[in-house]
């Protein structure tokens, strides 16, 4: 052990001062999952990159891919608060107890945390209105499908995946009433195997148009491959299946990373915020339509997202009934947020039960 | 050509200078590993090795941070190591891993949110009986039908993962959890809940636990009888038969001892540092135990110092991660470098290794060409 | 309910496709455990041969090139086990959990700046007059040349096993190396061989997997598949046919579960996906049982190490 002991104490001595960087503020990211997923954890490195474009060397960025959502996101948010961070973003929901313990030891740091819903004097929330997108994407889906079946490969039966579903069946059926929808859970958020396998199933049982909730591009080359349509998630997916990529719904963080990176060194940021934006305040794009979507409807679905985005729309505006014919929300009723927030039930018309 | 003999006395320098070895060879080509990737070798280096232990910014924290992930992984591995020697392969410590902390969140959860002294030491006996129990399946194939162990093990692991899953989305959700996966936080729950021992380390009743388990079995291996039993069984099978050892006696209290370890193991990292049962609990301790088993020789002092090894690349791993934007990957490649270094030295502690020349040698059976 | 949503015919033909890297892999793990070799390591070994295969249709643009590396890449991920556990005799649980560890952070580095690529695709063979033939064709001859060659291996396995004389030579180093070792059989050798067999098979699986199955490269693509190809050789008992059919079996328990709940059906996930496990143990219990029939139980040496003399 000697010998390892004099080799580090040579090394420690030779390379102490590298880490002594000038820049105003330091702003560490955590992911759940590699950088490169283009998905989820990718949309936030673009993030990153529009801070970095943003504020130039004032701001370091400093991130870590592959943090479990457990006691070890505990341990890397702290040692990077060690390192000097003054704010650190957790993108992942399981990330949410951890920031709330590291916010407790170090409040003077501030911390932000994607789709949780804790908040402290130093932690905000912020979430996109993810469903904004999904019903526009399912008015195009709509119109496009020949078979009248669509298929949604979605991940866990939990409330962001349920609203989207909803929102989606929603629109489609406003624009194709005889539209139906089979959805598939394969209880997972990555796994390309078998988003594969669901999205050919999908495709065995005469769906042609493909929509998912789950992270991976798989499903887009399968759809390519097989001559349906799909939806970029996450990001633009438009590379895996340049005939198959209808749109995407984009995860657009960088306007809201910015801001709050501005705010914190303006001394404005201010903790207890949830933040929940939508089209209107670009934390969900619309990606490029396709030509394979007419002129017509890619106008309607324009026409969509701009009234979305406006206001003068909310996809859950009554009269909508819940699966089992009960009644859910009155004529002209808009949903209110803690329903959408919890949302545990299917709106009547989508055939199936939400695996429990 | 090569000759590999059983050394008669392990020698004393080559097992301290072994793993030192395999640390500086890791650390070559490691160092080539970060050199291609355009980061600075020694930097990289002495933040995995260095700076978790010494550097006046990281250390107060990651010093006590080492010993907490390390805990598991010997808890876990000591009790695999009982079974290594005595050639019963127990493989499935992650499924008794993800049992005992079933077992004793279920306990727990139950009994939210009554406040009474007992449920902690009731949750303890839940993780408990949640790993042994998951083991005995394996230990009681293995005496009644012969069947294998390690397979057995093996495929209980993928069973429990899906319990788990079932378990995070259904009976054990958090009611009030606005129908996400996961239960209840039980590290707020002060009943349930494995609190720090010292303020702001995190250090907690496992910790200790991990540490009294490593003196009381490097005591129980070197003077009890039972102790005596399991290393003759694993070096010599057919004279511990004839000196009466009870074999399946042994299958079972192996299995057991890994078994219950692993489930406490479980029971504690779901108080303490996990705090809830979700789907992504488990993060492979079961698995990576193994390797400390082996790293420690299946000696419970060597197995005390390859988990702190171990745990030191993974917190030092992280710090050179995001200090010097080092891809997750490339650490995991550092890290398995290490083992297959660690794995492969052991070869010069217990053996001799001799070249001859094709000079006739005492064995006319050992062709080796 | 209506079921006239399911196609059988190409719910048979895509679960014969969905069952090809977790068959290939398996395979290969066989004929090593067969040799007494328990390689944990086969999931490294497919992510590699995955990105291998992946790397190399990018860049020369033909994926039967990209097959062949994909299984260089396993053979060389193989390699180091081989070294590690024979050369050196360390303990192979340990090593092949390593070896994953390994594989798959190296999959990943490699692999960073292929993600995002499309590789060239992959020609469906359609036997001709057979392909033809009404559902069948479209449930077996209308595949590709992997599917086939793994339909073939197979074959080859159980001819090894059962007629050939290496064949019996590996058994014996399998059931017990020290005996070998006295018989003049070099224990090491042979089980090098089979090692590295284990891992062209896995990588080719895991090149199936990164080339035809998704086909894109993505981190961590394989997510499980290696395990669930080691549950398989158990449940196939170590019998190639056995293999064939479990290897369908597993696939297609995925397979049917996606469609019933595409047609509306409410089933338990998780109880399903945890079945071929319980059937495997079961299996194992039921083969062991019988003491009578040796050929159907785990081999004798199976995990342990040979030292030499």
């Amino acid at each position: 052990m000697k010998i390892l002991k004099i080799c580090s104490i040579i090394l420690s001595t030779l390379f102490v001062s590298s880490f002594a960087i000038a820049s105003d503020m330091k702003v560490g990211f955590i992911m759940v999952g590699p950088l490169d997923d283009h998905g989820w954890n990718y949309q936030h490195s673009v993030g990153i990159k529009a801070i970095n474009e943003a504020f130039g060397d004032k701001v370091e960025t400093i991130y870590q891919e592959n943090v479990p959502e457990g006691p070890d996101a505990e341990r890397v948010m702290t040692q990077m608060v060690l390192s000097g961070a003054d704010m650190i973003f957790a993108t992942s929901f399981g990330h949410m107890d951890p920031v709330i313990n590291v916010a407790k030891k170090f409040p003077d740091v501030k911390f932000e945390h994607a789709t949780g819903f804790k908040t402290a004097d130093n932690v905000s929330t912020y979430s996109a209105r993810f469903y904004e997108g999904r019903s526009v994407i399912g008015h195009i889906a709509g119109k496009v499908t020949k078979s009248n079946k669509i298929g949604y490969v979605a991940s866990y039966p939990i409330p962001e995946v349920v609203r989207g579903i909803n929102s989606a069946y929603l629109a489609a059926k406003a624009a194709n009433p005889d539209v139906e929808f089979k959805v598939i859970w394969i209880f997972t958020w990555f796994d390309p195997a078998k988003e594969a396998d669901a999205a050919k199933t999908l495709i065995q049982q005469g769906a042609d148009v493909i929509m998912q909730h789950v992270d991976s591009s798989a499903i887009m080359t399968v759809a390519e491959e097989a001559g349906v349509f799909a939806y970029g998630q996450a990001s633009d997916m438009s590379e895996f299946g340049p005939n198959a990529h209808l749109t995407a719904i984009i995860n657009g963080w960088g306007p809201y990373y910015v801001k709050r990176v501005k705010e914190a060194m303006d001394g404005t940021w201010k903790g207890k915020q949830e933040t929940f934006d939508g089209i209107g305040d670009g934390m969900v794009i619309i990606g490029k339509m396709s030509d394979k979507i007419p002129a017509s409807v890619r106008k309607e679905a324009q026409d969509l997202a701009d009234s979305i985005a406006s206001g003068d729309i909310h996809p859950f505006t009554g009269p909508i009934n819940k699966q089992d014919g009960s009644p859910w929300l009155a004529d002209g009723e808009e949903a209110d947020i803690g329903t959408l927030l919890g949302m545990n039930f299917y709106v009547e018309g989508i055939e199936g039960d939400i695996p429990q | 050509m090569l000759k590999i003999e059983p050394r008669k006395n392990r020698s004393n320098f080559l097992e301290v200078s072994a793993p030192v070895i395999a640390v500086i060879l890791t650390m070559i080509f490691g160092g080539f590993l970060f050199l291609s990737m355009g980061k600075n070798p020694f930097e990289a280096i002495k933040l995995i090795f260095w700076d978790p232990i010494m550097s006046p910014t990281f250390s107060e924290y990651s010093r006590p941070q080492l010993v907490i992930k390390a805990a598991p992984l010997i808890l876990i591995a000591l009790g695999l190591s009982f079974g290594f020697r005595a050639n019963i392969w127990n493989i499935g410590a992650e499924g008794q891993y993800i049992m005992g902390a079933l077992f004793s969140g279920s306990i727990g959860l139950a009994l939210y949110p009554l406040d009474a002294w007992f449920i902690f030491p009731l949750m303890i006996l839940g993780g408990i009986i949640g790993g042994i129990f998951w083991a005995m399946i394996p230990a009681i194939l293995k005496i009644k039908f012969n069947t294998n162990e390690i397979l057995v093990s093996l495929m209980l692991v993928y069973v429990a993962e899906q319990i788990l899953a079932l378990a995070s989305i259904s009976f054990l959700r958090n009611p009030e959890g606005l129908g996400f996966p996961g239960s209840r936080d039980l590290s707020k729950y002060p009943s349930a809940s494995n609190p720090e021992l010292i303020a702001n380390s995190g250090i907690h009743v496992g910790v200790i636990c991990s540490f009294i388990a490593v003196v009381f079995l490097t005591y129980f291996l070197t003077y009890h009888r039972l102790g005596f039993q399991i290393k003759l069984i694993g070096q010599a099978p057919k004279a511990a038969k004839f000196s009466g050892v009870n074999v399946n006696y042994i299958v079972i209290f192996c299995l057991g001892l890994s078994g219950g370890l692993a489930g406490i193991a479980g029971m504690f990292e779901l108080t303490g540092p996990a705090g809830l049962i979700n789907i992504d609990f488990n993060v492979g301790y079961g698995f990576t135990a193994i390797i400390v088993a082996f790293l420690g020789r299946l000696h419970p002092i060597g197995i005390l110092f390859a988990g702190l090894l171990m745990s030191l690349t993974y917190v030092g791993g992280e710090l050179a991660q995001f200090m010097l934007s080092i891809p997750a990957a490339a650490i995991q490649v550092f890290q398995g470098m290490l083992l297959f270094f660690l794995l492969s030295t052991d070869l010069l502690v217990s053996y001799k290794i001799s070249f001859n020349l094709g000079i006739n040698n005492s064995n006319p059976k050992s062709k080796s060409e | 309910m209506d079921f006239s949503d399911i196609n059988f015919s190409l719910l048979i033909a895509s679960l014969i496709v969905a069952a090809t890297p977790i068959l290939l892999a398996a395979l290969g793990e066989l004929v090593a455990e067969k040799s007494g070799v328990l390689n944990l390591g086969v999931e490294g070994m497919m992510i590699f041969g995955a990105i291998s295969g992946f790397i190399i249709t990018i860049e020369t643009k033909n994926p039967w090139l990209g097959f062949l590396c994909s299984s260089i890449g396993g053979i060389l991920l193989a390699s180091i086990f081989a070294v590690v556990t024979q050369i050196f005799r360390a303990n192979q649980v340990a090593s092949g959990l390593a070896l994953t560890l390994f594989g798959l952070g190296f999959s990943a580095l490699l692999g960073q700046s292929y993600t995002g690529l499309k590789p060239v695709s992959f020609p469906d063979m359609h036997i001709p007059i057979l392909a033809d033939i009404p559902v069948i064709g479209i449930i077996l001859f209308q595949h590709d040349f992997i599917v086939y060659f793994s339909i073939f291996a197979v074959f080859l396995v159980y001819y090894l096993f059962r007629k050939s004389h290496f064949g019996l030579i590996i058994k014996a180093v399998g059931e017990n190396h020290d005996s070998a070792h006295a018989l003049g059989y070099n224990v090491i050798l042979i089980r090098f061989f089979t090692i590295l067999l284990g891992g062209a098979l896995a990588g080719l699986g895991g090149g199936y997997l990164s080339l035809v199955r998704v086909p894109q490269w993505t981190e961590g693509m394989t997510a499980g598949a290696g395990w669930i190809a080691l549950a398989l050789v158990v449940f196939a008992s170590w019998q190639p046919f056995r293999l064939l059919i479990g290897a369908y079996i597993f696939g297609g328990i995925t397979l049917l579960q996606l469609n019933l709940q595409a047609l509306g059906l409410e089933i338990n996930v998780a109880l399903l996906s945890m079945s071929p496990y319980l059937v495997t143990i079961g299996v194992l219990v039921f083969m062991s049982a019988r003491r009578n029939k040796n050929s159907l139980e785990a081999p004798k040496s199976l995990g342990k190490t040979f030292f030499g003399l």
